[in-house]
């Protein structure tokens, strides 16, 4: 702790922060990933499902920069290709679930009554489960695929998103530009397009973008229990299931698919904190900064 | 606070009620029972008669909220039906399973509870400064990673290079419990270090600590005795919150290192789709995870004198 000398702005706050420049940067980064999911096939150099069995296990050369499997085929194909599924996975999966907690949550702050008392039991009962492990249930009774495993992730994950728009509700209902919208005449469809969502989209936004690489994990970890991808598409999380018994001999096969979630997942982290300190400047550098963070982690 | 007490356990009545019916009812979707399973193992084709009267015999031709009722009573009493895979019963296998669970659990517990408080309260404390940098790096850098990633990196580390824990577990000793509670212990505190960090921050930044530096005390003073004391209903608020997923965490980390506890067996009954051992373990780990909660939140009273005394929790 520093000595203060009279000055009342703390150092840590006058300093400047980036935050602009993060942001760009990160969704710069982001969007660059994405692009390269979406062309993979343009950008693999090797076909990512040929087996080429003299190849097999090479560890990382000139030819081969990630080295080959045990089929021989190329790790850096099936790590470009792995990213579609990873990805889009992931995306379809944070969308799902924010736009379907976000509406029921506003229809159960809008609403209150039977409605609200039913979807935030049924959420109480959803939160009572530990998170991948009910995840895994639903998934192992729905059988493997990557459709799947989004599913049974998105049974789990919703009630976050209907919480968190619930008590943004709640919070802006009785403030009075909505009641002026109100007495206005503003039907209640243009009333939650036009005034709602707006208002309770930055913690909705933030959460999302922070969940995409929460969620990429979990999607990997159910398909690294054989519980998403099925064997021969390329998987990240599946693929390092397949080479996990040759750790020791082959540490490649198992060592850049999860580079690849390692990095991607951070990547997205980084991208949802420049999310939230941009829309949310005071979360920034201050004391409160963690505080936000973690409370949306667990609601 | 007696009543209180009582007021909460009434609350998990309608919690625990929708914890049973909804894994009863995941099962009963999966569209296979005991009858067509044991049929598949024996490779004997039956009848669609005998198949429908050995149903009749075990009261699966019984409407579905009948089944659940029956089921939930044997759940009472312990008795969840019997495995598909191995014939045993499935709750004494259950059981016979978890005191290795509950070894790895609560070393990895120990192990968070000893890397991310001191190194949260340090970062807190030395905000902005290089060691707070450091630890947040690390924090992020663990946060991004899965479970299962970090499970095999500590595999080819002390596979290849220092070979000092074994790979794979010989049973239930220290020194293989090691590596599979340090798995869950990077996860977990890489996560609940951050939190950690923020309450201390929060409580930092509040006027009593400018009061006490006002009057002289010693910072060393004004952190151990008021900053950590009130913040410690926050931290053991989010370490219980946690647990849940620590719980999940087990099933990965123990079917890697072959850990012989629930996690492992219910990773190996969702290979095998022995649905009773399935419904077995979502149960009772929901079950477990609700009950530390609730622990929790009754611990609140010792720790804080301000709810104790009838108020909110702050």
């Amino acid at each position: 702790m520093s000595t203060q000398s009279g000055v009342t702005v703390r150092p840590s706050r006058a300093r400047r922060n980036h935050t602009r420049a993060r942001l760009c940067v990160f969704a710069a980064l982001a969007a660059a990933l994405l692009l390269a999911s979406v062309f993979a096939e343009a950008l693999c150099p090797y076909d990512p499902n040929a087996q080429n069995l003299a190849e097999a296990l090479q560890a990382p050369s000139a030819a081969h920069p990630f080295g080959t499997d045990r089929y021989g085929r190329d790790m850096l194909s099936r790590v470009l290709i792995g990213a579609q599924t990873s990805i889009s996975s992931a995306l379809v999966l944070v969308a799902i679930i924010a736009i379907v907690g976000t509406l029921l949550g506003v229809s159960c702050g809008l609403s209150g009554g039977a409605l609200d008392t039913v979807v935030m039991r049924l959420s109480d009962v959803c939160l009572a489960f530990p998170g991948l492990v009910f995840a895994m249930a639903i998934a192992a009774v729905l059988d493997g695929g990557i459709q799947n495993a989004v599913l049974a992730l998105a049974l789990v994950s919703w009630p976050k998103y209907a919480r968190l728009a619930r008590s943004q509700t709640l919070a802006i209902q009785h403030t009075d530009y909505l009641l002026a919208a109100r007495l206005s005449g503003c039907s209640p469809p243009a009333l939650l397009l036009r005034h709602i969502l707006p208002n309770i989209a930055g913690p909705v936004l933030v959460t999302a973008v922070l969940d995409i690489g929460t969620m990429m994990m979990e999607l990997a970890a159910l398909s690294f229990l054989g519980l998403g991808a099925l064997p021969p598409a390329a998987e990240w999380g599946s693929m390092m299931s397949d080479g996990r018994s040759m750790l020791q001999t082959y540490p490649w096969v198992v060592l850049t698919p999860g580079l690849a979630i390692f990095l991607s997942v951070a990547l997205f982290h980084l991208l949802g904190d420049a999310v939230r300190d941009w829309l949310d400047p005071r979360s920034g550098q201050s004391g409160r900064r963690g505080r936000t963070h973690g409370q949306g982690e667990n609601i | 606070m007696r009543n209180d007490i009582f007021r909460r356990l009434l609350q998990l009545i309608p919690i625990l009620l929708g914890i049973t019916f909804l894994s009863f009812a995941m099962m009963h979707l999966a569209g296979s029972d005991a009858i067509a399973q044991q049929a598949d193992a024996s490779g004997v084709a039956l009848s669609p008669e005998v198949m429908a009267a050995r149903r009749a015999e075990l009261g699966l031709d019984q409407p579905f909220l009948v089944q659940y009722v029956r089921w939930l009573g044997g759940f009472l009493t312990g008795d969840l039906g019997i495995s598909y895979v191995s014939g045993k019963d499935v709750f004494a296998t259950f059981v016979s399973k978890l005191p290795a669970t509950l070894l790895l659990t609560g070393v990895s517990i120990a192990l968070t509870v000893l890397l991310s408080i001191p190194l949260g309260i340090l970062a807190a404390v030395r905000q902005n400064r290089f060691a707070d940098y450091l630890i947040r790096f690390f924090s992020f850098a663990g946060n991004s990673m899965p479970n299962f990633f970090v499970a095999l990196l500590l595999l080819y580390a002390f596979a290849v290079c220092i070979p000092i824990f074994p790979v794979i577990s010989d049973g239930l000793s220290l020194r293989s419990v090691a590596l599979p509670a340090l798995t869950l212990a990077i996860a977990m505190s890489s996560k609940y270090l951050r939190q950690v960090r923020a309450a201390v921050l929060d409580e930092l930044s509040r006027d009593y600590v400018t009061g006490a530096r006002a009057r002289g005390i010693r910072f060393s003073v004004t952190l151990y005795k008021s900053v950590l004391r009130s913040c410690m209903t926050t931290i053991l608020t989010l370490l219980s919150l946690s647990i849940g997923s620590l719980l999940g965490g087990t099933a990965i980390v123990e079917s890697i290192f072959l850990w012989d506890g629930v996690g492992k067996l219910a990773v190996d009954a969702i290979q095998m789709r022995d649905y009773p051992m399935i419904q077995a373990y979502v149960v009772w780990m929901a079950v477990i995870y609700v009950a530390v909660n609730l622990v929790t939140d009754l611990s609140y009273r010792l720790l804080d004198p301000r709810i104790r005394l009838g108020g909110e929790r702050p």
